[in-house]
C-alpha cells in the first residue's frame, strides 16, 4: 500500500510538450508510472512517444480517464493550470512550478476548499510509491519499494539525500511525498501525517522540515494526539541567519518566529524522535524503527 | 524585495495615503533646501536604509534651525548606523528623508500581510502606534486588532470599520480611516505586496490621518508584472557577491564563518550549514546552485565562493536529481582551471550519473579531498578546520 499515487494512477502532464515537461514525462514512464496524457493550448493531436497531446484538460479526462496531474507550466500560468485540473475532478494535482507569487497561491488554497481535489506542492519535487508509481522529478532510483516508511518533505535534494541514507540501511519506504517549500502549500505535513496513519502498510515516518512559518509545531501536536506510529524528525536551518529567505521562498525566520531551534524543541515535547546530524539520519532511524 | 521609506511614501501618495511633506536628500546642502520649503520647525531627518529600529539607532534627528538640517544630515550621510536589524556591521547612510514635524494627537499601529498559517491576508491594528508588533504580540496580544481577509473576495468596508471602531476613532476621522485602509488594501494587492506597515499612522492636531513611517515589501515571485517598481531596488544596501549572485540566478547568502559551501538544492544546502556547525567550524554563506542548473552555474557559483576572502576551506556537497553530477564536475573544472586555487576542497557528490562525474574530476588536474559520504565529509572538514587555526570556533 501507500498513500496518494499507486498503480491505479492516470497521469496527466500539464504543459508536457516543454523541456521540463518533456523529459520529465518520459523519465515517469520510464520507472513505470501510467502516463495516459498530457496538455499544451494550442498543441492538441500531437504525441510525445506515445503519450496523446490535448488542448484542455476537460478533453484529456474526456479521453483517457486521467485522475492525477503534474504540472510543469511556468508561474505565470500555474493559478489558470491548477484550477484548471480541479475543475475537471483531477484527483491529486501535483505542482512542480516554482515562483508562483504569493497572493496567486493564496487565491488558489482559499479556492481549493471548495473542491474535492487534493493539491500537492507548489515547488515540490513530487510523489513517488517507490516500485508502483512516480509522480515528480525525483531520481526514481534511490528509493527501496515495500515500505515500511513514509517519507514527507518540505525539501527536494534534501529529501533524496535522506530517502538514500534510509535505502543504504535496508529501510524501503511506502511513499515520499514532497509538500514544497513555498509559504503557502496545498498539502501540509498534517494531511500526510494523518494518510501515513491509516495506511496499514506504513509503520513509520520520517518528516524532514526547516524553518519559516509553523507547520512543524503544529505536526507535533498532531502527531501527539492522533498518532500511534513513529515519528522521526529532522529540521534544516539550525545556522540560518534571522531575516533571510534561504533559497525556499518559505524558509525564513521572521521576527523571531519559525526557527529550527523552537521546531524541535515542540516535535521534542509532544514525542517525535528528532535526529539533529543529517550525517547520521539513516542509523537514527534504523534503531527507532525496529524497535 | 524591500523599498525605502521615502519609495514606500511615493507610492502612498500615489494611492491618496496622505504623508509629511518633505523631500529625500543625498547631502546636506540638499537638506538645507528642502528645510527651507517647509519653512518651520523643527524638521524630522530620518536615514533611509533598509533597515528597521533606526530611532533607537540614531537614524532619526530633529533639527531647530536650517543650520542644524545641515550639520546633522552632514554627521548622518556616509556614516554606519546600527540598529537591532542591521546586524553588528551596521548600514552606510546614503541619504535623508527631510519632514515637517506634525502636532499629534493619537498613533496607530496598522499593518497588511500574507499570512501564511492562513491563506488570508492579515490586517493588524492597535491603539499603541510606534510600538514593536513583533514584541507587542507576544507580551500585550490583546492589544492588537486582528482582521483576516479572504483574498478572493477582498477587503469589505466593514472590515474597515470593525477596525475603526475597535481603534476607538472618533466619528471626525473614523470615515478617513475606512478610505485609508481601503487605499492601502487596494496598493497591497496591486504591487503583490508581502508587508505593508504604517508604524505610526497619526491623527494630528487637525484631525486628519497621516502615515509619518512607511514599510514596503514586495514579493520577488510577482516582479515579473511589476517591472516600474524593479527600479525601486537599491543595490547599494545589499552584499555585492550576492548582487553578483543574483546576475546569475544563484541563491546565494554571505555568513560570517570561514568553510565556503556549494549544494545543489535549498534543504540540503541549509542542512550542510548545519553540518559545517556541528564539524566545530562555520559556514562562510549558503549557495544553492539549484535543480536545473547548468556548467556556467556551477562555475559562477564556485568562483564565486573561492573569490571570497574570508573562505578557508570550501566544502562542495551534490546529491544529483536534476542536476546530474557530470554537469557539476564540468563546472567545478572550468572554475578551477580560471582560478589560483590555494585552499583546500572537500567534495561529496552522490546521484544520478555519479560514475561519469567522478571520471571527470578524476581525470582533471584539480586534486579535491573526496569523501564517500556525509559522514565523512563531515570527518574530514572538522579535521581541516582544527588544523588551521581560527577556523574553529
Amino acid at each position: 500500500m501507500s498513500i496518494f499515487v499507486d498503480k491505479n494512477t492516470r497521469l496527466l502532464v500539464q504543459g508536457i510538450t516543454g523541456k521540463e515537461g518533456q523529459f520529465h514525462a518520459r523519465q515517469c514512464v520510464a520507472y513505470g508510472t501510467n502516463v495516459v496524457a498530457g496538455t499544451t493550448p494550442g498543441k492538441g493531436g500531437e504525441k510525445i512517444d506515445d503519450i496523446p497531446v490535448f488542448n484542455t484538460v476537460a478533453e484529456a479526462v474526456d479521453k483517457t480517464r486521467a485522475n492525477c496531474s503534474m504540472i510543469f507550466v511556468p508561474p505565470q500560468y500555474a493559478t489558470d493550470a491548477i484550477v484548471e485540473a480541479a475543475d475537471n475532478g483531477i484527483e491529486i494535482i501535483v505542482t512542480i512550478t516554482e515562483g508562483i507569487p504569493i497572493l496567486d497561491m493564496m487565491k488558489v488554497k482559499n479556492y481549493m476548499g471548495n473542491v474535492r481535489s487534493r493539491l500537492v506542492g507548489p515547488n515540490c519535487p513530487g510523489i513517488i510509491s517507490p516500485g508502483l508509481c512516480k509522480v515528480g522529478i525525483m531520481p526514481g532510483f534511490i528509493h527501496k519499494p515495500g515500505g515500511p516508511i513514509g517519507v514527507i518533505s518540505r525539501s527536494g535534494t534534501l529529501t533524496y539525500e535522506v530517502v538514500n541514507q534510509l535505502t543504504l540501511q535496508g529501510i524501503g519506504q511506502t511513499t515520499c511525498i514532497g509538500i514544497g517549500g513555498d509559504p503557502i502549500i496545498g498539502t501540509n505535513f498534517i494531511d500526510c501525517l494523518d494518510a501515513f496513519e491509516r495506511d496499514p502498510d506504513t509503520k513509520g515516518v520520517l518528516m524532514v522540515g526547516e524553518i519559516g512559518g509553523s507547520a512543524e509545531e503544529e505536526a507535533a501536536r498532531f502527531i501527539s494526539e492522533n498518532m500511534k506510529k513513529k515519528v522521526v524528525g529532522f529540521i534544516a536551518g539550525l545556522t540560518a541567519p534571522p531575516g533571510r529567505r534561504m533559497g525556499h521562498a518559505g524558509a525564513i525566520v521572521s521576527g523571531g518566529k519559525g526557527t529550527a531551534q523552537e521546531k524541535i524543541a515542540v516535535m521534542k515535547e509532544n514525542g517525535v524522535y528528532i535526529c539533529e546530524d543529517l550525517c547520521t539520519l539513516g542509523e537514527f532511524c534504523a534503531e527507532i524503527f525496529k524497535q | 524585495m524591500r523599498i525605502h521609506e521615502y519609495q514606500a511614501k511615493e507610492l502612498f501618495r500615489k494611492y491618496n495615503i496622505d504623508i509629511p511633506y518633505g523631500g529625500i536628500a543625498f547631502d546636506p546642502d540638499e537638506a538645507r533646501s528642502i528645510a527651507r520649503r517647509i519653512g518651520r520647525f523643527p524638521v524630522v531627518i530620518k536615514a533611509q536604509i533598509h533597515a528597521g529600529g533606526r530611532g533607537k539607532g540614531g537614524g532619526i534627528k530633529l533639527a531647530e534651525s536650517t543650520d542644524e538640517v545641515y550639520s546633522l544630515t552632514h554627521g548622518l550621510i556616509g556614516t554606519k548606523i546600527i540598529t537591532r536589524q542591521t546586524g553588528p556591521g551596521g548600514k552606510l547612510v546614503r541619504k535623508v528623508l527631510i519632514e515637517e514635524k506634525l502636532a499629534i494627537d493619537k498613533e496607530i499601529y496598522l499593518s497588511i500581510i500574507a499570512d501564511r498559517k492562513t491563506s488570508k491576508i492579515l490586517i493588524m491594528a492597535s491603539e499603541a502606534g510606534g510600538i514593536d508588533i513583533e514584541d507587542a504580540a507576544v507580551e500585550m496580544p490583546e492589544k492588537i486588532i486582528r482582521v483576516y481577509i479572504d483574498p478572493n473576495i477582498g477587503l469589505q468596508p466593514f472590515h474597515c470599520r470593525k477596525i475603526a471602531f475597535d481603534l476607538k476613532l472618533t466619528s471626525s476621522v473614523w470615515k478617513q480611516f475606512v478610505l485609508i485602509l481601503q487605499n492601502l488594501y487596494r496598493l497591497f494587492t496591486d504591487y503583490d505586496c508581502s508587508l505593508v506597515e504604517i508604524n505610526p499612522l497619526v491623527v494630528t492636531a487637525k484631525q486628519s490621518i497621516t502615515a509619518l513611517d512607511a514599510k514596503i515589501e514586495i514579493d520577488d515571485n510577482a516582479l515579473f508584472r511589476h517591472r516600474g517598481i524593479i527600479e525601486y531596488r537599491d543595490i547599494e544596501e545589499e552584499d555585492p557577491l550576492e548582487v553578483e549572485a543574483s546576475r546569475f540566478n544563484l541563491h546565494y547568502i554571505k555568513m560570517d564563518g570561514n568553510v565556503g559551501n556549494m549544494v545543489n538544492g535549498a534543504g540540503l544546502a541549509m542542512a550542510t550549514m548545519d553540518i559545517i556547525k556541528l564539524a566545530g567550524a562555520k559556514p562562510a554563506n549558503f549557495l544553492d546552485v539549484g535543480g536545473g542548473t547548468t556548467i556556467e552555474m556551477v562555475e559562477k557559483g564556485f568562483r564565486l565562493i573561492l573569490s571570497d576572502k574570508d573562505v578557508k576551506l570550501v566544502f562542495i556537497n551534490i546529491f544529483g536529481g536534476i542536476l546530474r553530477c557530470d554537469v557539476l564536475a564540468k563546472g567545478i573544472v572550468r572554475a578551477v582551471d580560471k582560478t589560483d586555487l590555494n585552499i583546500p576542497v572537500v567534495i561529496r557528490m552522490d546521484g544520478t550519473n555519479i560514475e561519469e562525474g567522478r571520471r571527470i574530476l578524476y581525470g582533471s588536474g584539480f586534486k579535491p579531498i573526496y569523501a564517500a559520504d556525509l559522514k565523512d565529509a563531515a570527518q574530514k572538514i572538522s579535521e581541516l578546520a582544527g588544523a588551521r587555526k581560527g577556523l574553529k570556533k
